[in-house]
């Protein structure tokens, strides 16, 4: 009960305490994909620092459950999807103010547990029956262009799982549930302790652009503007570069 | 003075407030179910898949729930087992448990690593999760609180006199229990296992987590319903629509017989 009066204590103060003129202040919900989820984290960090008196707030899914969100009327500033299929739902809908521009572009890659004991190098080595594979469900950027990879290789995926989001995906693989798994560069790169990654030729045919946009409901305009160009500034494409991500 | 009539005025605004809340959203539901639409989405072979398949894993976890969950009951209520308290809790515990942490749960038993999981690969190569096995699991692990409890309370209500009359006649303990105690909690039972077939029916954080989802195996008819929402809302709520009439179906084809009201 106290600790209740407290935090409604603490949201009575910082509703009064008015934003000043000019600095964008305040707090912003960040709706991304989920495998921007340790970069945009680490960026959102940075950035209340950078920007007193902020607060960015994360709300990491698949793309297509968020667009859904979204659309439902859910109260994000900013969209970040893996993919503009996603974006163009919200679009569609005219949930985006001004236009969504692309801020980076990421892969797949074959993901296994670190030492690949199934001796996995190919993508015709993950369709094969002793190797339990899990992917994205299509509905997701992920699964999409999982879809899009096997298509080209003219391969027939037996999945045993299709999972919600590219970090479900990753968890079953580091759980130790599948052998292997299709997820993004970047989601193989932030594990790289636990897991390897394993190009192949078929990779480039599916290569995700990230659109990003402030959506008209936002209730912080001007600070969703700032997170935007801060994303795509200078320390933004610093970090998304380390993490893997191709900034264009 | 009809029985409506001794519920105070002061009660009646928050009775049919709780009342508006609970129906609206069903209500909400039916308003927006495309009615034209509904025949094509119905006949689609994945909603037939997952359907099919929700009603056999449900079916079978409510049996296994039985199996278990009845002589557990008997035994929380008939003995006096030190640390029965903490028994109980733990029977409990699943009841309570987000059921997502209940997958989590799983997996780290009777998953491929699993405490237990890893001895059923190594030496059997068995493996639950991704398996329409490792749904009825999850299901199973999230009803049988249900089950217990009710067959509990169904223990606890009768009169024992009619036991130690069966025993005084020379009736063993197999004899009493099968002959005198299951009949007179039979309704206790029955209710019990039509909670917990709803329950299992409508299983999806434990599932999710602990089975996976593909379709045929382990998407369920939830799982195909929030995969639908993504892609298709109109699609999710003919699903929803058609999980409301099968449940609404089993409770009024159990009602009269539910925990013997007269």
């Amino acid at each position: 009960m106290r600790k209740i009066a407290i935090a409604a204590a603490v949201l009575l103060v910082s509703a009064c305490s008015s934003p000043a003129p000019g600095t964008a202040k305040g707090e912003i919900n960040v709706f991304a994909a989920a495998s921007l989820n340790k970069t945009f984290t680490q960026l959102g960090k940075d950035f209340e620092a950078a920007h007193g008196g902020t607060s960015v707030k994360f709300n990491f899914a698949g793309s297509s459950a968020l667009a859904q969100q979204i659309n439902n009327g859910a109260p994000a500033d900013v969209f970040a999807s893996a993919a503009p299929a996603n974006m163009k739902q919200v679009e569609d809908k005219g949930h985006v103010s001004g236009k969504a521009v692309n801020f980076v572009t990421n892969t797949l890659r074959i993901a296994v547990p670190k030492g690949n004991p199934k001796n996995i190098h190919t993508l015709a080595d993950v369709v094969k029956p002793d190797v339990k594979l899990a992917l994205c469900a299509e509905q997701v950027p992920c699964g999409a262009a999982a879809k899009t990879v096997f298509g080209a290789a003219k391969l027939t995926p037996k999945p045993v799982t299709l999972e919600q989001d590219v970090s479900a995906t990753r968890t079953k693989l580091e759980l130790g549930e599948v052998d292997a798994a299709l997820i993004y560069r970047t989601d193989v790169q932030a594990d790289a302790d636990k897991l390897d990654g394993i190009d192949f030729p078929e990779m480039q045919s599916a290569v995700n652009d990230y659109p990003i946009a402030v959506l008209s409901g936002a209730k912080n305009a001007e600070l969703a503007r700032a997170w935007v160009d801060y994303v795509r500034g200078e320390h933004g494409k610093e970090l998304l570069a380390k993490a893997g991500f191709t900034v264009v | 003075m009809s029985e409506q009539n001794r519920v105070p005025t002061l009660l009646l605004l928050p009775a049919l407030l709780g009342l508006a809340f609970l129906a609206l959203p069903l209500v909400g539901l039916l308003l927006r179910t495309p009615w034209d639409r509904l025949g094509e989405q119905l006949a689609a072979p994945a909603v037939r898949e997952a359907l099919w398949l929700s009603l056999i894993t449900a079916t079978v976890a409510t049996v296994l729930c039985l199996l278990l969950g009845v002589p557990l009951a008997l035994l929380l209520s008939r003995t006096r087992l030190p640390g029965i308290r903490l028994i109980r809790a733990v029977i409990t515990v699943p009841l309570v448990l987000p059921p997502v942490v209940g997958g989590v749960a799983l997996l780290l038993a009777f998953g491929r690593n699993g405490v237990l999981g890893r001895y059923l690969d190594a030496w059997f190569g068995i493996t639950l999760p991704f398996t329409s096995a490792g749904v009825v699991l999850a299901e199973t692990f999230v009803a049988m609180p249900f089950l217990v409890i009710a067959v509990e309370g169904a223990l606890r209500g009768i009169d024992r006199r009619y036991e130690e009359a069966a025993a005084t006649l020379g009736a063993g303990r197999w004899t009493v229990f099968r002959r005198v105690t299951l009949p007179m909690i039979a309704p206790g039972v029955l209710a019990g296992a039509v909670l917990c077939w709803a329950r299992a029916l409508g299983e999806f954080g434990a599932t999710i987590t602990f089975a996976g989802n593909f379709p045929g195996t382990t998407r369920t008819m939830p799982l195909t319903v929030y995969l639908a929402l993504e892609t298709d809302p109109q699609a999710a709520t003919v699903l929803s629509l058609l999980m409301l009439v099968v449940s609404v179906l089993v409770l009024a084809g159990l009602r009269h017989r539910w925990v013997g009201v007269q």
